[in-house]
């Protein structure tokens, strides 16, 4: 075999395993119980067709025999685990046997219940009592399929304290036996919640980089949307879900008109609207309406959609339903309270009935400890303080804006505007 | 990474059997299922359609059928991580054909849509 070839039959081999694998460990962890051996079992499958495929060329269902393969490696672990118990159990050693799984595995149940098996697999790797960084980095390991080397560098984190991360989760799950289940529904609002936190986590990871020279990590947020997606098809019954979804829709498609020829970030209120992604703004609506129409009062995701919907929706920054927006943020501050979001309805505010009350709202909020820090407060309040006329505070405040924020992008619009510069030179 | 997947073809004279339905059903289920499926729908045959030219400053309208090329049969839209990703659900796509329609043959063209953020094709 040619390199070329080799090279190609790698490529292809990649490409089936980024299909396969969150279904093959979801499958297997059905069958063994434990998320961190179902990722070794599909690991050894991907090895095999690594030194297979290249040689005997790629098999007409490459899935279906990565699948045949891990099962057999499956079947045999659980039997050699059970007899090893067994063994343990007649010498009478054995105080907490994990007598369940004694039987023989139920694999022909894997091809039925693979949407069920992907959901616990989600619901696992977002599992509360894993820190918000594990349930990331396992989440993107299990059901995106990516290496550990392209997590480190999507979160701008070393290669081994993912790799760490990893190993640590896995060991919690399986010391705190934590089953590989669907929540009770007791218990699923807040772990639907969990679940929702993380793909968002990474989504906003991808869309606004805190820090770094990246405004954006465009591969987060397609992997987010990705999950969003199945998650969504897998709970077609909640609407925060949905809310999810088209959130991180209609934010998405706002990303080409987001930058500027110089990498450069361009506001909302400045962005060239036809490079909206129509695509996504229309998914994102379709979202919506179904969130729209699942049981329940509206969460927190679907309200925040709901304003995104509005910015979508408007073919300018004056078209805006400002009142709407305003109304949905006091709606939000309901659900979510949090300083953030009232300082967002002073920006609604301030364009539905005038920048004096917009600026009212956003002075309430310059003593509050939690935005200190928060560099997004004085550049509303300079834009605010702009609008009125006051132009010397104005400077100030984005002077203050510059300073706190940790973007460089970012830092360098609100020098500019510190400056008296408008935002594109 | 987006990609256009635009799917031609010759029918045999056979009508498509029901199972071939059920499979592109149940795989079009899998690419939804991945959340990698974006859209996709059929093509009515270009009897039903026309085409508009431009050639020598003159812009002439000529009704379906389209004779010289194979049929346009469907498109679909998905995202994904790399072309060898397109590849593989485009030869899943295939392969249902071949196993559930004798005689038929086709291809399906992968175009990457360009990406709205601008960034550069992946070479």
């Amino acid at each position: 075999m040619t390199e070329p070839g080799y090279e190609a039959t790698r490529s292809a081999i990649e490409a089936v395993w980024r299909i396969e694998s969150p279904r093959l460990i979801a499958g297997l962890a059905r069958i063994t119980g434990d998320v961190g051996a179902a990722e070794e079992l599909a690991q050894d499958a991907l090895v095999i067709a690594l030194e297979q495929w290249p040689v005997q060329g790629v098999p007409d269902g490459p899935g279906a025999w990565l699948m045949a393969t891990a099962k057999h490696r499956a079947i045999d672990l659980v039997r050699r685990r059970a007899s090893y118990e067994r063994k343990l159990q007649e010498i009478g050693r054995d105080e907490q046997s994990r007598s369940e799984h004694f039987g023989e595995p139920d694999v022909d149940a894997m091809d039925d219940h693979i949407g069920d098996d992907l959901l616990r697999l989600i619901f696992i790797s977002c599992h509360p009592v894993l820190s918000p960084e594990a349930r990331a980095a396992l989440t993107l390991r299990l059901l995106c399929g990516l290496t550990t080397a392209e997590i480190g560098r999507a979160f701008l984190i070393p290669e081994t304290t993912v790799a760490q991360r990893i190993v640590r989760a896995k060991r919690t799950l399986a010391e705190r036996r934590v089953p590989f289940e669907i929540p009770a529904r007791a218990e699923l609002p807040d772990r639907l919640a969990s679940v929702i936190g993380v793909i968002y986590l990474m989504f906003n990871e991808g869309y606004a980089a805190t820090a770094g020279p990246a405004w954006m990590r465009p591969s987060l947020c397609a992997e987010a949307m990705r999950l969003g997606r199945v998650l969504a098809g897998l709970m077609a019954g909640e609407g925060e879900a949905h809310g999810l979804v088209a959130l991180m829709e209609l934010q998405a498609s706002r990303v080409g008109a987001r930058t500027g020829p110089a990498g450069e970030p361009i506001l909302l209120a400045d962005q060239d609207r036809r490079r909206w992604d129509r695509l996504l703004i229309r998914h994102g609506l379709q979202a919506l309406a179904r969130a729209r129409e699942a049981a329940g009062p509206p969460g927190p995701f679907e309200v925040q959609a709901e304003i995104a919907a509005c910015h979508a929706q408007a073919h300018s920054v004056e078209a805006t339903d400002w009142e709407r927006v305003a109304a949905l943020y006091v709606v939000l501050g309901h659900l979510s309270p949090s300083p953030v979001v009232e300082l967002n309805r002073a920006v609604a505010v301030g364009m539905a009935y005038g920048p004096a009350r917009g600026l009212e709202i956003a002075d309430t909020l310059t003593g509050h400890p939690a935005l200190a820090a928060y560099a997004h407060l004085p550049a509303v309040r300079g834009d605010l303080l702009a609008k009125l006329g006051r132009t010397e505070e104005a400077r100030e405040e984005f002077g203050r804006a510059a300073a706190l924020t940790g973007n460089e992008r970012e830092r360098a619009v609100f020098r500019a505007r510190a400056a008296g510069r408008p935002p594109e030179s | 990474m987006r990609y256009m997947m635009l799917l031609s073809g010759t029918n045999p004279a056979t009508p498509p059997p029901p199972e071939l339905f059920e499979a592109i059903m149940k795989l079009g289920g899998e690419a939804t299922q991945a959340g990698v499926m974006l859209d996709t729908a059929g093509l009515l045959p270009s009897a039903a359609g026309a085409r508009v030219s431009l050639s020598e400053g003159k812009v002439t309208v000529t009704d379906g059928p389209f004779t010289e090329s194979k049929e346009l049969i469907s498109y679909a839209l998905y995202e994904v991580r790399s072309k060898e990703e397109a590849i593989e659900w485009a030869s899943r796509f295939l392969k249902i054909h071949r196993d559930h329609w004798a005689g038929w043959t086709g291809s399906t063209d992968i175009l990457q849509v360009m990406d709205p953020a601008g960034a550069p094709p992946a070479g």
